[in-house]
């Protein structure tokens, strides 16, 4: 039965079991909560609800942690202290962080809906938007739309041509083949004859070499699909999967005016227990209590100490592996064993939305070989003149995210636009201003995420995830969910559950 | 892809798609706009940079800074400066190749030629003196 639910997507779409119930009286205990991101004030919102003593320590002099949204005036500090401010024009943002949410995060979304945090689609989709490969088609971008129905199309074609050769026939029953041949026609546009070419039925899945108009001259041109061997060549057919993945499926979601909306409504509920500034330099735990020392970076000769019942971490492993710490070896080992993704993106701040106006892309994003290897378009503000912003790079692990971590800032920014004019030449004109996030500099994480090797989770995720004594870890680093927010609630709550079950027992 | 070091999530099946090499690694090198001029970037998940102060430049100073000295936020990047851990070279060896702790490995981005260069470099740079020259049979040897 759980078999047959889940082929028919009923019954795996989310962990998340609606709003986490703790029952039982914790008769006062008190819980100091490690970071202010999406999984430390998760676990504090929940906590205090049911009636524990929250405190909640943060380095930043925000909430949110990665949960973050830059905006014009705001500045940012990295590691090696050059600064940066940001100067795009009011109500233009990027997330240097997470920026899309998927429909089946079901967590996130419900914690939105009861802070009241409004959502509008993100488009990971735009069929409009282009895949660009140096090497291929004379390095002229092409219409996502295009590639797409013309993979469709010709490997429909060849896979038609098989079937009617007969060389499906030891796989394929007679009645099936017809079926076959009936849907490959249907999906990959071919004509009467199961052959993918220039005609109209093609052109209304690639577009038209003139468009269907109005009066004397209205009617449309086909236009000439690519062959196949230049389509296999051009390798563009790689970023197809980038529509296809769990992860990435309509409908995705992004906050109204930014992803620290989220952040921010969860530190609104938690006014007056969040305190910010803090630096955190060792955590002890005895068999009663929890003793955290820190200091207030911005007074960091004082050495001051917060204890509590219990302590949920969720200090991101690549500075709690550098803290002195009272756990068991166990869990230091898993501690330990976890290297942080590289990631950087790059926002660009230009003139007018040309993009849209002169290229008609609403959102979405553009692929590309080029060390940037993304362009995203906002999901937000469409057809309106004025200024607009763009992602002008996005860089997860691989070669690239080391190199623009390794140049400064300005660097950054201006090779994200000599290789965005390789798509879009009107940057050339256009371009005001960006600013560049790389997580490996960002002073409050160090790396972007946790990046869990299959070997390492084998031997380390469980002994991360157990309670300790008195401590608890949480985050995204402590989920099946790496670098997603997501990942970081059904952490918090799966933490916190546990936690509370030891409590009520004690 | 074995350079994905083995992770069935989904970020290694993006990133197969969106970084796999088209042939063998190509530079970009457009036309300078940027202030540091020529710059090499790599087109697929390994490093194209081949000499230790390429290597060093547009790898390690992204942590460990221009001056070697590191950096400290919540967290701190280790100083490579005048480091006496940097003595051993099998230890910095070891290190690239498998990172420790936060620092990822690099043993599936740079080859034994490549690690035994940053590796090199930084032992005759930044205030460290050590002679002995790290070979890629030492690397290779390092791997097993």
């Amino acid at each position: 039965m759980y078999h047959a639910m889940t082929s028919l997507g009923f019954a795996s779409e989310s962990r998340y079991q609606g709003p986490v119930k703790l029952e039982g009286d914790p008769r006062g205990a008190s819980v100091l909560v490690l970071g202010a991101g999406l999984a430390g004030m998760t676990a504090a919102l929940e906590l205090r609800k049911t009636g524990y003593q929250v405190q909640v320590l943060e380095f930043n002099n925000r909430a949110g942690g990665r949960n973050w949204t830059l905006r014009g005036g705001d500045s940012f500090t990295e590691l090696g202290g050059a600064t940066q401010t940001c100067e795009f024009e009011q109500g233009l943002y990027i997330n240097p962080g997470p920026w899309r949410i998927p429909h089946h995060h079901r967590a996130l979304l419900d914690y939105c809906r009861r802070l009241n945090v409004a959502l509008e689609p993100f488009n990971q989709l735009n069929h409009n938007a282009f895949l660009h490969a140096t090497r291929a088609f004379g390095g002229v971008p092409q219409r996502i739309r295009a590639v797409k129905a013309d993979f469709q199309g010709q490997v429909s074609e060849l896979l038609a041509k098989a079937t009617r050769q007969g060389k499906l026939d030891e796989a394929v029953t007679k009645e099936d083949q017809e079926i076959l041949l009936e849907a490959l026609r249907s999906w990959g546009a071919l004509d009467r004859n199961y052959s993918y070419n220039a005609n109209l039925a093609s052109s209304e899945f690639r577009g038209y070499a003139r468009a269907p108009g109005g009066g004397l001259a209205a009617m449309p041109v086909p236009s000439d699909p690519v062959a196949l061997s230049d389509l296999l060549k051009s390798r563009l057919w790689r970023y197809l999967q980038n529509f296809a993945h769990y992860n990435f499926q309509t409908t995705m979601f992004q906050p109204v005016g930014g992803m620290d909306m989220i952040g921010k409504a969860f530190a609104k509920e938690l006014d007056g227990i969040i305190r910010c500034n803090v630096k955190v330099t060792k955590i002890e735990q005895s068999g009663r209590s929890v003793t955290v020392t820190f200091v207030d970076t911005t007074r960091p000769s004082t050495v001051e100490t917060a204890t509590a019942d219990w302590c949920v971490c969720t200090i991101p492993l690549s500075i709690l592996s550098q803290l002195p710490l009272d756990v068991s070896p166990a869990m230091k080992a898993a501690i330990d064993a976890v290297p942080y993704a590289g990631s950087v993106k790059i926002g660009l701040q230009f003139k007018r939305r040309f993009w849209e106006e002169d290229d008609a892309i609403y959102g979405g994003i553009s692929y590309t070989d080029l060390p940037i290897r993304q362009i995203a378009y906002p999901n937000t503000g469409y057809n309106r003149g004025g200024r607009g912003v763009l992602l002008g790079a996005y860089l997860f692990d691989g070669a690239n995210s080391y190199e623009f971590t390794a140049m400064p800032p300005e660097e950054r920014v201006a090779r994200a636009v000599e290789f965005g004019a390789v798509l879009h030449p009107q940057y050339k004109n256009e371009f005001e201003n960006g600013i560049a996030v790389a997580w490996h500099r960002v002073p409050f994480t160090l790396g972007c995420s946790g990046d869990w090797s299959e070997e390492a989770r084998k031997q380390h995720y469980a002994n991360l995830c157990q309670i300790d004594g008195r401590i608890v870890l949480a985050g995204e680093h402590a989920s099946a969910l790496p670098a997603w927010q997501e990942g970081a609630i059904l952490s918090a709550l799966d933490a916190i559950t546990r936690l509370h079950q030891r409590v009520v027992k004690a | 892809m074995t350079a994905l070091r083995k992770r069935n999530f989904l970020a290694a099946a993006i990133l197969a798609a969106v970084l796999a090499p088209m042939g063998t690694a190509a530079l970009f090198s457009p036309a300078a706009t940027a202030q540091e001029g020529q710059r090499t970037f790599s087109s697929g998940y390994r490093f194209v940079e081949m000499s230790g102060e390429e290597l060093y430049d547009n790898i390690c100073r992204g942590c460990h800074m221009m001056d070697a000295k590191g950096a400290t936020g919540a967290g701190s990047y280790p100083s490579l400066a005048a480091n006496p851990n940097l003595e051993s070279a099998g230890y910095p060896v070891t290190l690239v190749l498998r990172g420790r702790k936060a620092m990822p490995p690099f043993g599936d981005m740079m080859n034994d030629a490549q690690v035994a260069a940053v590796v090199n470099y930084l032992r005759t740079h930044f205030g460290n003196n050590y002679s002995d020259v790290v070979t890629a049979r030492d690397v290779s040897d390092a791997r097993h």
